[in-house]
């Protein structure tokens, strides 16, 4: 007899006979009626008609009918709130009960029931059980606290049972205080402001203590609340971190999963140089391991986390490459999660193992994996440069199969390799030129045209190629006939003769019969360059692109960090913060790292997000994630994703990446056009002949035209000094070039004639471009305004300060010496512009001592004004991200002598006080360009 | 905490639901079911799916979906571990886990449930507490609770909930007292073409069945602990005589339990017991295709190689196979195209070997991928790391238990490419 027979019905009607059998004398028939019920309830049947007959079952001394009754209770109470209030007396009485399972049954059912008459009677009996001699009644009374939370918060906050459940944190039982913490944490999920787990050293150390003795899951929510505790300095991080380290080898995944957090949370502040920090690395590495032998669920939750720990600390795992490796039988979710982890993991010294699994990988049958596979080689060939030839070969033996997506991918991969080591393995272009017509997938046939343009100076039918694409232009998808109208202008370039007619068919189909606006504007600019100045034409279309960077999906520095402490967590799997999907935003509390020393004032408590908060925008994060190259040319059509906000008031007439193949950088900005019947916008000023590159360069200001900030004249040589020679002077700089603006007086009773000027040895090579033009001789009295241009190529000596610039000046009467401090913006050039994904890498690659954090206070400007007023002194914004309402500028800025500073500039709303966090290979100059940037926001 | 849990079959029916909190409309596994026709394979839907108000994770076992409903932010490792515990209590009550049983047993089924969570927040998940609290459906006993009118449910307070050693009931008597361990190493590897090994990688375990009265403190040594670098333990072994002296030393679990795992990885040299050569070809021009492979044993320290089955997933073109072995039974499906040899025990002196013609779809080109070959095996008497038990010893009790020690070799996922 098993229990399908409770599904059996008769004609007369189940509900009916149910009836009759609950009301029976017989307690046994009463008991079989009560499963019933529950077997039907099991499978989504409607048996709530019968709530007053099984209520009536409730009073018995069989424990068993009373679970089962109170099962049928939990489930049907809201619909019949009214019959409910019947059993509140028998759940009173129980509550008091002898039999400390009946006492603790009768509080756990209590507070399932959700109805607000019910909850009012709750509260004496769990005020009760919480007290109560016997552990197991209090752990339920703990839970019971946050379901009672759920129902009504204000009830529970009123009658003080929050504190009461505080106290039990210290209670003798490891049990009652894993069920308190996890009650609290509960509870302050959903009240982020209200500071419920006030972690102190004491009840940390109670914490640890009850850790090593409660259940598997009592060890999760311990780990999980130790997680949002800030150890007060590396000491007390480290003897915690030691308490924590034996639950690695806990057979619960979730367990090691928690553990793992707290310990990459708290290693953050301890010193790398410690023993012990070498230690910790080493223990990491076996059970995230380990995680990978479990079943393929573990795996997957188990292998996004390890995504996120391999970009923090790759060495942790660089020497697990092996266990990444996919197996056949693998589901596609944890193959394609292991493939990610395999190249981030790639290195010269595992490259060629790396290769010959993603070869084997590329002759599986899943069409998915094998195009991720084809994919990958081509991020190991540019991840790993010594590498590249190997990786072009294995495409080129993968081309040979003539399989036709794995020809695709292999095809869109060589492109992106071409960009970055260009000119050095073009002689596949035969073999992929013959694979022309297997080619349907737009993706595919732009990297071929690209390709074609690119070298079109070396394939010698390049011209009938292309003409082949243009014959079905219309057919086309809009990336590819955007491609095709570039390639056939760069041919046109390289040779001019032949393609004369080729050139005017394509800018006819792309100007006059298409609807595409950035096709057509696209169109439309070449056909001007092209005709009014084919040699800027060429300097233009022909520049050199810039180097491609090497890892594409960096997830982004700080948002990085935050995942860190949701290491475990749902925000883990999606590596989005919990602020972009939790639900109405509540709950959302900011987490992030530690800081490393052990008594600075962090600038941020990580606990204390304001109150209130608005639910954060979703953070744009910088890579778009899961595409592995598909924005790394910016092939596609449409705004970058997402421009950096120019608060330009210039013209936004649409075109974007005018010139396709990442140009976009020579550009400057997204907002320029010149179709030919249109006019020029008279702000630009610039001469359209002959000055095109000018205009490039422009246009990332257009509303901005005066250059960066220029400094009051300030007095350099006072004449007492210089014999009746006065000097003041400032420096500038205009549209690229650095100049010194002088004013000289005479104060002598002489005339001054023959002057010259020289600069000493300085940091940064500055060095006067001409000599120094005082026409006519300077009369006593008199005062001469000149503009000195200087450029960098004198000759360097690391000055102390590093902008300390010492000059000699000369005339009939003397020599002069003087020495001033020139500001560093002028030394910022205008293609400081990173690419995002450049930028990224970089930030991630200058180690973290070199990053300096910087107050800029009292400035009332809001994040689009400061991003504009940078921009035109060549700091330039990169990204924007919205975090807690604060904006979060990405700039990126260059140094003549090549030497990039990253920047990350904080700004709250209504808070006058940004703070600037600096990021250089050289550390030395990050002091100045904070003053650069202090200087520039307030003038 | 998590919400809710509904139980999917393959057919996308759900046959049983339970709520800990309020009552979520299943109407929610809609979303799930969305994915599962997405995935191809019940294998490949994804264990963790973003709804509008709920997440869903789910594992796959026994042909059932375990969906279980979040609606905050859960550490998802956590519900999944919880599901997979769901799933051993089920097979450890009924024998097996499947829906025809849990459909028989479906109060005894929600009383669990009931008692494994509580608001969502995990009660008691121990087997040996919860069959205190429910007990499992045993036919002696349904036929004495319908005569005495007594119930399946316990009315005491389990012991184990509260002590320090939750894991052990107090009271336990046995007449004969027993303890047996298992160590059962399974090996992992991906094998090339031309033979050498990819990777290699041992996933060991030591299972333990002890019938022990009152409450004994075990200790167990190796010969080499040093094998064991990357360990998980049961709760009830002591962490810090492990770090300090490498030495198991615990109160055991009434029952079976697992006492151990261990994993051997790949740096270390992992010896393979078995070799495969193979040659598969298929020519462009003809319909047929050669087939050959051979089995034969590599490492074994002597000890014989058994139940080695075969098992290669062919590529689509092949229609049918005309095979010979010279030794065992092998079938081949012409419709999933996979071919399995059951080939039983390997004899040195004669390899057993499979030979025959593959035919191919006519006029079709050559198939692009090759066929993974995967293997089954099983060694007895040991274990291929070399781990040994050194000895096990009793204190706390004065009887002389009886000891036992076991070791197997098996295949985990030990593929061969080709």
């Amino acid at each position: 007899m098993t229990d399908s027979k409770y599904f059996t019905t008769t004609k007369k009607g189940e509900i009916f006979e149910l009836k009759a059998e609950l009301n029976s004398d017989k307690k046994e028939k009463k008991k079989e009626a009560v499963k019933k019920v529950i077997a039907s309830m099991t499978v989504g049947k409607d048996v709530s008609a019968l709530f007053p007959d099984v209520v009536n079952c409730m009073q018995t001394d069989n424990l068993e009918l009373k679970k089962l009754v109170y099962l049928y209770l939990m489930n049907y109470a809201k619909s019949q709130p009214d019959m409910a209030i019947m059993a509140v007396n028998t759940f009173v009485k129980d509550c008091e009960d002898p039999n400390p399972l009946i006492r603790a049954l009768a509080v756990r059912t209590m507070g399932c029931i959700r109805v607000d008459k019910i909850t009012e009677y709750l509260c004496e009996p769990l005020r009760k059980c919480l007290k109560d001699e016997d552990p197991y009644v209090r752990k339920t009374a703990a839970v019971c606290v946050a379901k009672l939370h759920d129902i009504n918060a204000q009830l529970v906050e009123d009658q003080g049972f929050l504190d009461t459940l505080k106290d039990l944190i210290s209670d003798s039982n490891p049990m009652v205080v894993a069920n308190a913490v996890a009650a609290l944490s509960e509870i302050a999920e959903s009240h982020p402001s209200s500071n419920l787990l006030d972690l102190n050293p004491q009840s940390i150390n109670k914490l640890l203590t009850a850790l090593n003795e409660c259940t598997e899951w009592g060890q999760i929510f311990i780990l999980d609340c130790l997680a949002n505790y800030t150890p007060k300095d590396d000491r007390e991080a480290q003897s915690i971190c030691e308490r924590v380290t034996p639950r690695l080898s806990h057979a619960n995944s979730a367990v090691v999963l928690s553990a793992v957090k707290v310990l990459m949370k708290f290693m953050e502040m301890l010193s790398k140089d410690l023993d012990y920090y070498g230690t910790l690395l080493k223990k990491l590495a076996p059970p995230l391991v380990t995680l990978l032998s479990a079943e393929p669920e573990l795996q997957y939750v188990a292998l996004r986390n390890i995504n996120l720990i391999v970009q923090k600390r790759p060495e942790i795992l660089k020497h697990e490459m092996k266990v990444f490796f996919v197996k056949y039988n693998d589901p596609i979710y944890v193959k394609l999660e292991k493939l990610d982890i395999m190249i981030r993991l790639a290195s010269q010294a595992n490259i060629a193992q790396v290769l010959a699994e993603l070869k084997e990988y590329a002759t599986e049958v899943d069409v998915d994996f094998v195009r991720k596979a084809v994919r990958a080689i081509g991020r190991c060939a540019i991840k790993v440069e010594q590498s590249a030839e190997r990786c072009v070969s294995t495409l080129l033996d993968l081309i040979q199969t003539k399989v036709n997506y794995v020809v695709q991918e292999a095809i869109v991969v060589i492109k992106d390799i071409f960009r970055k080591y260009p000119n050095k393995y073009e002689s596949v272009i035969a073999t992929l030129c013959e694979n022309l017509d297997s080619l349907d997938e737009p993706e595919a046939r732009a990297a071929m045209i690209w390709i074609v343009g690119e070298y079109a100076e070396r394939i010698d039918n390049a011209d009938e190629l292309l003409e082949g694409f243009l014959e079905g232009f219309h057919d086309e998808s809009t990336q590819v006939q955007l491609q095709l109208l570039t390639a056939i202008v760069k041919l046109f370039l390289k040779k001019p003769t032949e393609t004369q007619e080729l050139v005017q068919q394509v800018l006819s189909l792309a100007t006059q019969d298409s609807d595409n606006p950035d096709l057509r504007d696209r169109g439309y600019i070449y056909w001007r360059l092209l005709s009014t100045d084919p040699v800027a034409a060429k300097e233009v279309v022909l520049a050199e692109k810039p180097l491609i960077s090497e890892e594409t999906d960096l997830i982004e520095p700080t948002l990085l960090d935050e995942l860190i402490c949701y290491i475990g967590t749902l925000a883990s799997v999606y590596h989005k913060p919990p602020s972009a999907f939790v639900e109405g935003g509540r709950g959302v509390v900011h987490k992030s790292l530690p800081p490393r020393t052990a008594s600075s004032e962090s600038t941020e408590s990580p606990e204390t997000a304001p109150a209130g908060a608005p639910p954060g925008e979703q953070p744009d994060v910088i890579p778009a994630q899961g595409d592995l190259l598909g924005d790394l040319l910016n092939l596609d059509l449409g705004p970058p994703v997402s421009s950096p906000p120019l608060a330009t008031t210039s013209v936004q007439m649409g075109a974007v990446d005018l010139l396709g193949g990442g140009l976009d950088s020579l550009i400057g900005g997204p907002n320029f056009v010149a179709p030919p019947a249109a006019t020029v916008p008279a702000s630009l000023g610039a001469p359209i002949g002959g000055g095109l590159s000018d205009l490039f360069d422009l246009t990332s200001g257009v509303g901005t035209l005066s250059g960066s900030y220029v400094a009051p004249k300030a007095v350099w040589l006072p004449a007492m000094k210089a014999k009746g020679l006065e000097i003041l002077g400032t420096f500038t700089r205009q549209v690229g070039s650095i100049s010194m603006d002088l004013q000289l007086t005479n104060k002598a009773l002489q005339v001054m004639t023959d002057f010259a000027i020289q600069f000493n040895r300085n940091s940064f090579g500055l060095a006067p471009a001409a000599p120094l033009q005082v026409h006519a001789p300077l009369s006593p009295n008199q005062t001469v305004e000149i503009s000195l241009p200087l450029n960098t190529v004198g000759s360097v000596m690391k000055m102390e300060p590093l902008n300390n610039l010492q000059v000699a000046v000369k005339n009939n009467i003397d020599v002069f010496y003087f020495s001033t401090l020139y500001p560093l913006h002028i030394l910022f050039v205008e293609d400081g512009k990173m690419d995002r994904q450049m930028f990224l890498a970089t930030w991630k690659d200058i180690p973290n001592e070199n990053e300096a954090q910087f107050q800029i206070r009292d400035c009332p400007l809001n994040a689009e004004a400061v991003s504009s007023k940078l921009q035109s002194s060549n700091i330039f914004t990169i990204a924007k991200r919205n975090v807690e309402g604060q904006d979060m500028l990405y700039q990126s800025l260059k140094l003549t002598n090549g030497i990039w500073v990253l920047a990350e500039l904080r700004i709250q709303p209504g808070n006058p006080s940004f703070t600037l966090s600096l990021k250089c290979r050289a550390p030395e100059v990050s002091q100045h360009v904070y003053q650069a940037y202090e200087t520039i926001l307030k003038n | 905490m998590i919400h809710s849990l509904f139980l999917i079959n393959s057919s996308g029916d759900i046959f049983l639901e339970k709520h800990w909190k309020s009552v979520v409309s299943r109407s929610v596994c809609d979303y799930f079911f969305e994915a599962q026709e997405r995935a191809t394979e019940a294998e490949n839907v994804p264990p963790v799916i973003p709804t509008p108000h709920h997440y869903l994770l789910s594992v796959y076992r026994h042909k059932i979906f375990f969906v279980a409903v979040i609606q905050t932010e859960v550490p998802p490792l956590f519900v999944i571990e919880f599901l997979h515990r769901v799933v051993d209590t089920f097979q450890d009550y009924f024998g097996v886990c499947s829906e025809p049983v849990i459909k028989d047993n479906v109060v005894v089924v929600y009383e669990v449930l009931e008692e494994m969570l509580d608001n969502g927040f995990p009660l008691a998940t121990e087997s040996n507490i919860l069959k205190e609290l429910i007990k499992p459906p045993t036919i002696l006993r349904t036929v004495v609770n319908t005569i005495t009118g007594s119930t399946n449910v316990g009315d005491q307070l389990p012991t184990g909930q509260l002590s320090v050693v939750p894991w052990r009931r107090t009271g336990v008597k046995y007449t004969n007292n027993e303890a047996y361990f298992d160590v059962i190493e399974e090996i992992d590897a991906i094998i090339d073409k031309s033979g050498s090994t990819v990777t290699a990688e041992i996933q060991g375990v030591i299972d333990a069945c002890v019938k022990l009265t009152g409450m004994p403190d075990l200790t167990l040594s190796f010969m080499n602990p040093r094998l064991l670098d990357d360990v998980s333990f049961h709760p009830c072994v002591r962490f810090k005589r492990w770090e300090s002296e490498r030495i198991l030393s615990f109160i055991p679990p009434d029952g079976n339990f697992r006492l151990l795992s261990y994993h051997v990885s790949a740096q270390n040299l992992v010896a393979i017991p078995v070799y495969v050569k193979h040659n598969i070809s298929f020519r462009d021009s003809s319909s047929l295709g050669r087939f050959e492979i051979t089995v034969g044993p590599k490492q074994t320290m002597g000890k014989t190689i058994e139940g080695v089955m075969v098992t290669s997933q062919m590529p689509k073109g092949v229609l049918n196979m005309s095979l010979t072995p010279s030794q065992g039974t092998h079938t081949f499906d012409p419709v999933t195209k996979m071919l399995s040899w059951d080939v039983g025990k390997i004899n040195p002196q004669k390899l057993p070997s499979l030979k025959g013609t593959m035919s191919l779809q006519a006029g079709a080109s050559k198939p692009d991928e090759n066929p993974t070959i995967n293997l089954q095996f099983k060694i007895q008497q040991l274990a291929i790391s070399g781990l040994k038990v050194n000895r096990l010893d009793m204190y706390g009790e004065k009887y002389k238990p009886f000891k036992g020690i076991k070791y197997m070799t098996k295949a985990g996922k030990f593929q061969v490419r080709t």
